[in-house]
């Protein structure tokens, strides 16, 4: 698990398609067009928020703490304790990679062996780890409680950040042969649960656990009855999971009826223009471009850009999408970010600039990690090669 | 409550580039940080910079040698230095924030207790 790539970059990472470049997180619109959206979400109460509180808490792990006091109702001590415990884990005095896996150790319950696995370390190696960072927040005098008021905006804002990490490495795991690692968006998704019922009123919590949903939702499609890599357009809607969508649509409209929304609130929207689509030629794409548009105020970073870039193709065609995507060409943060060269094959593709897409879906290829990712790619190569194959009349063959 | 060093590096030649009016604005903000968090300091000084350091190693011999300037090359300088008390490490940093380190930042290191 590349941990220790760009944070940034990681955390804006939550695409599924790769060519096509899902790019589907777009701002917009909502203010603009409040109609729309709320009406959809209003009318989708399917799901009752106490019914569901109530799974939540049942099928959540008994978390295993050294102190735990059970003279208050057991379920405020145990709650109050997890609060207490992930602020500790998600301290920003400790390494990023350091508070992902004192997450899965201690919130999820992983042994330390799986956790290795999920940072492609020795066992040996992240004992080592684990044990370095209990000693510093000993030593150093981390404090095992839930921040102050004045801080709790960002220390929330950096715990969601670190569920969110988990997620899209799980989603997208960057290395190794399977697609996706399983294991690690169900633990995501129980920490972003957990966090929902700890901080039921917080619109960024909402927008981060409605975000995972949404993009879960497409796990069964993502991949063909060949182990291929299905982009977003291809993917046969039919088998996203209706009742992850419809929980996402509901804490996703409870987000941004709280007023300003935050990153993972738009985040979550994006997803959400996606997933009211019955099909791909439905989606609304200058809405997703407006919640970009949105979404790059609040967080001014390159990958945010991509995305909007590519929201821009679809939205006002490729060639508005190319000058958008070759402003980004200078960026240093995107240098090694495999979705850019897609991006742009893509577009060449559709403005039927063979040789350039051909070399860019190349460059995408030598730059991912992803095996299946990888396939996919080389499988758009030789299909350019077919169709650039044009025989000629005089000539050896 | 714990005892943490406040170690504060800057850029030497920021400072050395910094005219009188900016000197002594620097030093008002010390001073003001000073008589904010008194209840927290325990100590403090300012070093004289790095060209004035000497250090000590031992050669191949087992002697041990003098040389010029400090321990490290670093780009930014240790150029001084708080002690503070806290009750822990955000308690801590919260003090720490406030240290004026305009030509660099800061390092929070817990002091080890000895019994």
């Amino acid at each position: 698990m590349r941990i220790t790539r760009d944070f940034d970059v990681a955390e804006e990472c939550v695409q599924d398609a790769f060519a096509k470049a899902l790019a589907s997180w777009s701002q917009q619109g909502i203010p603009a067009n409040p109609g729309a959206w709320l009406t959809t979400v209003a009318r989708r109460r399917a799901i009752d928020v106490g019914r569901r509180r109530d799974v939540a808490i049942r099928s959540q792990r008994l978390l295993i703490t050294d102190a735990t006091t059970f003279d208050r109702e057991p379920d405020t001590a145990i709650e109050d304790d997890r609060l207490r415990l992930i602020f500790t884990c998600c301290h920003p005095s400790l390494a990023t990679d350091t508070q992902v896996a004192l997450a899965l150790r201690m919130l999820c319950g992983l042994s330390t062996a799986e956790v290795a696995k999920a940072f492609l370390v020795k066992e040996s190696a992240m004992a080592a780890r684990l044990t370095r960072a209990k000693k510093k927040i000993a030593i150093a005098r981390i404090p095992y409680r839930v921040p102050e008021r004045a801080e709790l905006r960002t220390r929330i804002d950096a715990v969601l950040l670190v569920v969110h990490l988990l997620f899209t490495t799980g989603h997208t795991s960057p290395v190794g042969e399977e697609l996706s690692q399983v294991d690690l968006v169900e633990r995501s998704l129980d920490l972003a649960r957990m966090l929902h019922i700890l901080l039921p009123d917080d619109g960024e919590v909402e927008g981060l656990l409605a975000l995972i949903l949404l993009t879960d939702s497409r796990r069964g499609s993502r991949v063909g009855t060949e182990g291929e890599f299905l982009a977003l357009a291809d993917q046969d809607r039919s088998t996203w999971h209706r009742n992850s969508i419809d929980e996402g649509l509901v804490l996703i409209g409870d987000a941004l009826r709280r007023g300003r929304p935050g990153p993972f609130a738009l985040m979550a929207a994006i997803a959400a223009v996606h997933s009211s689509a019955s099909h791909w030629d439905e989606t609304d794409w200058s809405e997703i471009v407006g919640l970009y548009d949105l979404l790059i105020d609040t967080w001014p970073s390159p990958v945010v850009a991509l995305n909007r870039a590519v929201a821009i193709s679809f939205a006002e065609g490729p060639d508005a999408g190319l000058r958008a995507l070759d402003d980004l060409s200078a960026e240093p943060q995107l240098s090694a970010y495999p979705y850019l060269a897609a991006a742009r094959a893509n577009c060449l593709v559709r403005l039927e600039r063979w040789d350039e897409a051909r070399d860019a879906f190349a460059e995408a290829a030598m730059l991912t990690e992803n095996n299946v990712e990888r396939a996919y790619l080389q499988t758009r190569i030789e299909e350019l090669n077919e169709s650039l194959r044009v025989p000629h009349d005089d000539g050896p063959q | 409550m714990t005892q943490y060093l406040v170690l504060i590096y800057e850029n030497e030649q920021s400072w050395a580039n910094a005219d009188e009016a900016t000197y002594g604005r620097i030093l008002g903000e010390h001073n003001s940080f000073g008589e904010k968090n008194g209840a927290s300091l325990r100590g403090g000084n300012a070093l004289e910079s790095t060209m004035t350091a000497t250090s000590l190693r031992k050669n191949a011999s087992g002697e041990i040698v003098a040389t010029d300037g400090p321990f490290a090359e670093t780009k930014e300088a240790l150029g001084g230095y708080y002690v503070i008390e806290a009750d822990d490490l955000d308690a801590a940093l919260a003090v720490a924030k406030q240290v004026p380190a305009n030509f660099g930042g800061v390092e929070v290191r817990p002091i080890r207790e000895m019994n």
